[in-house]
């Protein structure tokens, strides 16, 4: 990370301190590279692969927090119900919570902006015909949605981030659409346009740039909100099957041992869960204060 | 988008295999399917369905042999409880909260409430609702942590709340699904407070020498409320969505765990019929939305004469 | 006149901004008596209304008063407890907004508006106070009040809606009142009929009244004593003729050069070169400096106040007026 000292007046250099002034910001920023470090290095840094059967153990199953593998490596946080180390497990599950979350997200972002930039640039009755389904879709609640795609697609990975995709493309296109009308109606977009400018050019020179900071803000709830939507689906059975362990699979795994005393099996990889989505929240939530000019002191 | 449901929970699977026993044999099998309309080809399948829709048939349950939408109705009961009582506790502890941040924004308990909100939009309901059984029914053993407990009737209403034992199975349940809502309305009364504390009407009442009571209480509170009446009223269907999950923690018997439970039995048409009747509870929630909108907002209420 | 209803002395509102300290208004000394009214004249930005809300008590963060003293009625408002203020504001003082289509609270009738402005300083019974609205609804040329007591504001033109509030400033008969540009949305006939309004609750009640506007020859028509302002500042002060027949400071001769009258017909306006200065970066010496035409050197040292009579002064190095005639009118 670059500092960047405050008497540097770069826009993004006044981005940068503006972002940082925030304590909590800050911190949810710091915690979030650290999530994305531990998720990346998970095979280097932890004590065992969960899903190496060679390494897992039913004699270590259930272990409270502390207590010592027989492979001889301390179980920070315990075991699950079947012999894995808790930790490492949650290293992994934290690992395809991002990917989905982070994958789902950016293929709904290409598509929404796609059609967002369309809807604006073309104008007319296409405008206001994908409008409508824009706005159709998100008078519904996400969660709905997503339980209604699952009930007919099923269930698996490529299901699971099918359905993401479509709870949240609309966000964007609406985002993209807003902010490009704006912009489209500015003199220098006119004037490119008079220039006999290509529309190609037009678009992902002038009018792009300016969605970006709208885009960065709605990405990053959007994010959160999909990691979340994912872990609710695979804790009710209908997400991502045993073989993909997110940390909703896990905590689902966990719950059946929560009424016998053994809470960390569902508390940590909740606390995981949380701690991410925190974050991510955390950052978004400085990040609309600071891109966005209306709200600026 | 009854085409979408219809014929996508045709391809998910064979809800067949899962009403038959394992060693049953073919003649067994056909009868079933006879029984259950599957013999016939998908589009008349279709066809029966849209028929039967229109007449406020959504077909049977391929599991408990009654009528779907029956079936729903019985259990909407507990939902509609379950999202109100939510609903409830959200505005009860959201808007003097919000209002609080709103008018001292620079205050440390204002950025207390602030960064919870914030922990209250990332929490996951689920876990949450894990956390509090852990706490309140495993740990203190205060509160059941399953079920929808007695209830009685009052002035024709069936409900919980008129009970003490169907309260103490209430409360956990509700707080559960009033927590993304309580963040959502803090965030609201706080942005409206913020916003309208600038306004020259705010400045001109509290020109005219007005109680601070009055001016936050009628002046501020009446125009802000605009704004939430109505992010609350679309938002009482994702409550309803969401307790699917607090149903499905604590074993509510509404129609959300009905649904899971339908989902994951391949009970088709009690998926189809829930998803029908949400669609009608919506129109009918947007519908409401708009009365109290216009009873509100004087400003609407003149352009509807107008017309 | 020794009976002042309002006595100001060297008050400064500043607003904390991100920039620095931005001295909305930067010393200002002005006094009303019983019965006057004071015109306070200046260019958009100059702090008119600031000055108007420090009086009144609603300068909000990040504004402050930071120095200086407002003397109403002997009493010193700078310092004083919400409570008491809360029980002069519209009451002894009330205060007409500049904006008259954001005023009014858009989602409650003009009745509750105006009943809550009697009963929140005096109890009485709710058909005395609604006889008193309809009364002065009446004053300020609204026919109909009945009709019009049971309408939300935005069934009332922009200039209906001006009249209710300031029937609203009207309504408990206060010693002071603070008209920030109520006139500015009414049509000729209209504001010429409000200010003979104000004019006569003024004379009849012995009212103070301060007139703010950019409209020199509004403040002609209504005021006993003009104060202009510049940055923040009282340039000059003094009778409404004085001001307006022998102004001292280049800049009541400018704003008056940009006032179209009758007699000045076919001669082109003479606009003040130059934009109102940001408060942030005034020039160092007189704030007119830059546009000045008679700045010299001189004018790089803040010109002090040269007082003819107590309520007639100016700042400026090279007034308009030989310092010694006017010394001779003393
Ligand atoms: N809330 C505020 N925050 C920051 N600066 C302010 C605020 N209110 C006023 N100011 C500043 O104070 C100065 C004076 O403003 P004021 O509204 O008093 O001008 P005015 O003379 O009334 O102008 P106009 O004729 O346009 O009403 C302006 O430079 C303005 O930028
Ligand atoms: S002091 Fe100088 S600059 Fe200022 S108004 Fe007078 S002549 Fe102009
Ligand atoms: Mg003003």
């Amino acid at each position: 990370m670059k500092t960047v000292s405050p008497k540097e007046e770069t826009p993004f250099g006044r981005f940068v301190s503006d972002f940082f002034a925030n304590k909590v910001a800050t911190f949810g920023f710091l915690l979030l590279i650290l999530i994305i470090v531990l998720a990346v290095l998970a095979p280097w840094i932890t004590p065992q692969n969960p899903y190496d059967l060679k390494q897992v153990t039913v004699m270590d199953s259930s272990m409270p927090p502390g207590s010592e593998a027989l492979a001889g490596y301390t179980m920070l946080i315990g075991s699950d119900g079947v012999g894995r180390d808790l930790f490492s497990g949650i290293l992994y599950g934290l690992r395809i919570s991002l990917t989905v979350g982070i994958m789902s997200g950016v293929i709904a972002m290409i598509l929404g902006i796609s059609v967002g930039l369309t809807a604006a640039y073309v104008g007319g009755r296409t405008d206001s015909l994908i409008m409508r389904l824009v706005d159709l879709q998100l008078s519904f609640p996400s969660a709905l949605i997503a339980l209604m795609l699952i009930a007919i697609l099923g269930k698996g990975v490529d299901n699971i981030i099918l359905a993401l995709v479509i709870v949240q493309w609309a966000y964007y296109a609406r985002t993209v659409r807003g902010t490009a009308i704006v912009e489209r109606g500015k003199e220098y977009v006119e004037a490119a346009a008079c220039l006999g400018l290509p529309h190609r050019r037009i678009l992902f020179r002038h009018i792009l740039p300016n969605c970006i900071a709208p885009i960065i803000v709605v990405g990053t709830v959007q994010t959160a909100h999909a990691i979340g939507l994912e872990a609710t689906l695979s804790f009710l059975g209908i997400g991502l099957p045993q073989s993909e362990p997110s940390l909703g699979v896990l905590i689902a795994n966990g719950s059946q041992y929560l009424l016998s005393g053994k809470y960390w099996i569902s508390v940590f990889p909740g606390v995981a869960l949380l701690l991410t989505v925190v974050s991510i929240n955390l950052v978004g939530d400085q990040l609309r204060d600071v891109l966005n000019p209306r709200l600026q002191k | 988008m009854s085409v979408l449901v219809f014929f996508g929970l045709n391809i998910i699977g064979d809800p067949v295999y899962m009403l038959v026993s394992p060693d049953a044999d073919q003649e067994d099998i056909d009868r079933v399917i006879r029984n259950l309309g599957l013999d016939r080809p998908i589009l008349e399948q279709y066809v029966l369905f849209v028929k039967g829709a229109l007449q406020g048939d959504l077909g049977n349950s391929f599991i408990f042999g009654e009528s779907a939408l029956g079936l729903i109705s019985r259990h909407m009961g507990a939902t509609l409880e379950l999202a109100f009582t939510a609903l409830f506790l959200a505005i009860a502890i959201g808007i003097p909260l919000g209002l609080y941040a709103g008018l001292y924004p620079n205050r440390m308990s204002s950025r207390v409430i602030m960064t919870s909100s914030i922990l209250g939009f990332s929490l996951p309901t689920f876990w949450v609702g894990l956390m509090m059984i852990l706490i309140f029914s495993v740990q203190l053993g205060w509160l059941p942590s399953t079920g929808r407990g007695d209830t009685a009737t009052f002035l024709g209403i069936t409900s919980s709340i008129f009970t003490l034992n169907g309260l103490s199975h209430l409360i956990l349940p509700a707080a559960n699904l009033a927590l993304l809502k309580v963040s959502l309305v803090i965030r609201l009364t706080r942005a409206g407070t913020r916003e309208g504390m600038q306004q020259d009407y705010i400045k001109f009442a509290r020109a005219k020498g007005l109680s601070t009571t009055r001016v936050v209480g009628v002046h501020l509170l009446k125009n802000i409320l605009i704004p939430i009446v109505t992010v609350l009223g679309l938002e009482f269907g994702s409550l309803i969505a969401f307790s699917v999950v607090t149903e499905t923690i604590f074993a509510w018997p509404g129609m959300g765990r009905l649904l899971i439970e339908s989902i994951l039995q391949l009970d088709r048409p009690v998926v189809v019929a829930y998803l029908m009747i949400i669609v009608a509870l919506f129109v009918v929630i947007n519908l409401l939305v708009d009365v109290v909108y216009s009873i509100l907002d004087p400003r609407v209420r003149l352009k509807e004469q107008g017309k | 006149m020794t009976d002042k209803v309002l006595v100001t002395k060297d008050l400064e509102t500043v607003f904390s901004m991100r920039d620095g300290d931005a001295k909305a208004v930067n010393g200002v000394s002005l006094s009303v008596g019983r019965g006057e009214v004071l015109g306070l004249v200046g260019e958009s930005g100059s702090g008119k209304s600031v000055t108007g809300f420090s009086i009144i008590g609603l300068v909000d963060a990040p504004g402050r008063i930071a120095k200086g003293s407002i003397k109403f009625q002997g009493t010193e408002l700078v310092g004083m407890s919400e409570n008491d203020l809360r029980a002069l504001r519209g009451n002894r003082i009330a205060m007409i907004f500049q904006d008259p289509m954001m005023t009014l609270n858009p989602v409650l009738r003009i009745d509750t508006q105006m009943l809550e402005a009697i009963l929140a300083h005096r109890k009485m019974p709710r058909a005395q106070a609604l006889a008193r609205c309809r009364d002065v609804l009446n004053l300020v040329g609204i026919a109909a009040p009945e009709e019009r007591l049971k309408t939300y504001p935005h069934e009332l033109s922009g200039g209906m809606r001006q009249r209710v509030a300031i029937a609203i400033a009207f309504l408990n008969e206060p010693d002071l009142i603070i008209a920030d540009e109520p006139t500015t949305a009414l049509d000729v006939t209209i504001q010429a009929q409000i200010i003979h309004e104000a004019q006569k609750l003024c004379r009849l009640t012995g009212t103070a009244m301060i007139w703010i506007t950019h409209d020199l020859a509004v403040v002609a028509g209504i005021a006993d004593r003009i104060a202009v302002m510049y940055a923040g500042r009282i340039v000059e002060q003094g009778t409404v003729d004085e001001v307006i027949d022998t102004p001292a400071h280049p800049y009541t001769v400018g704003l008056l050069g940009s006032v179209p009258s009758a007699n000045k017909r076919g001669v082109p306006l003479r606009q003040i070169p130059g934009m109102t200065p940001n408060i942030l970066s005034l020039p160092v010496g007189c704030p007119f400096r830059e546009r000045c035409s008679r700045a010299d050197e001189m004018c790089q040292v803040e010109p002090s106040r040269h007082v003819v009579r107590e309520d007639r002064d100016w700042f400026c190095h090279h007034p308009h007026i030989a310092p010694d005639t006017s010394e001779a009118t003393q």
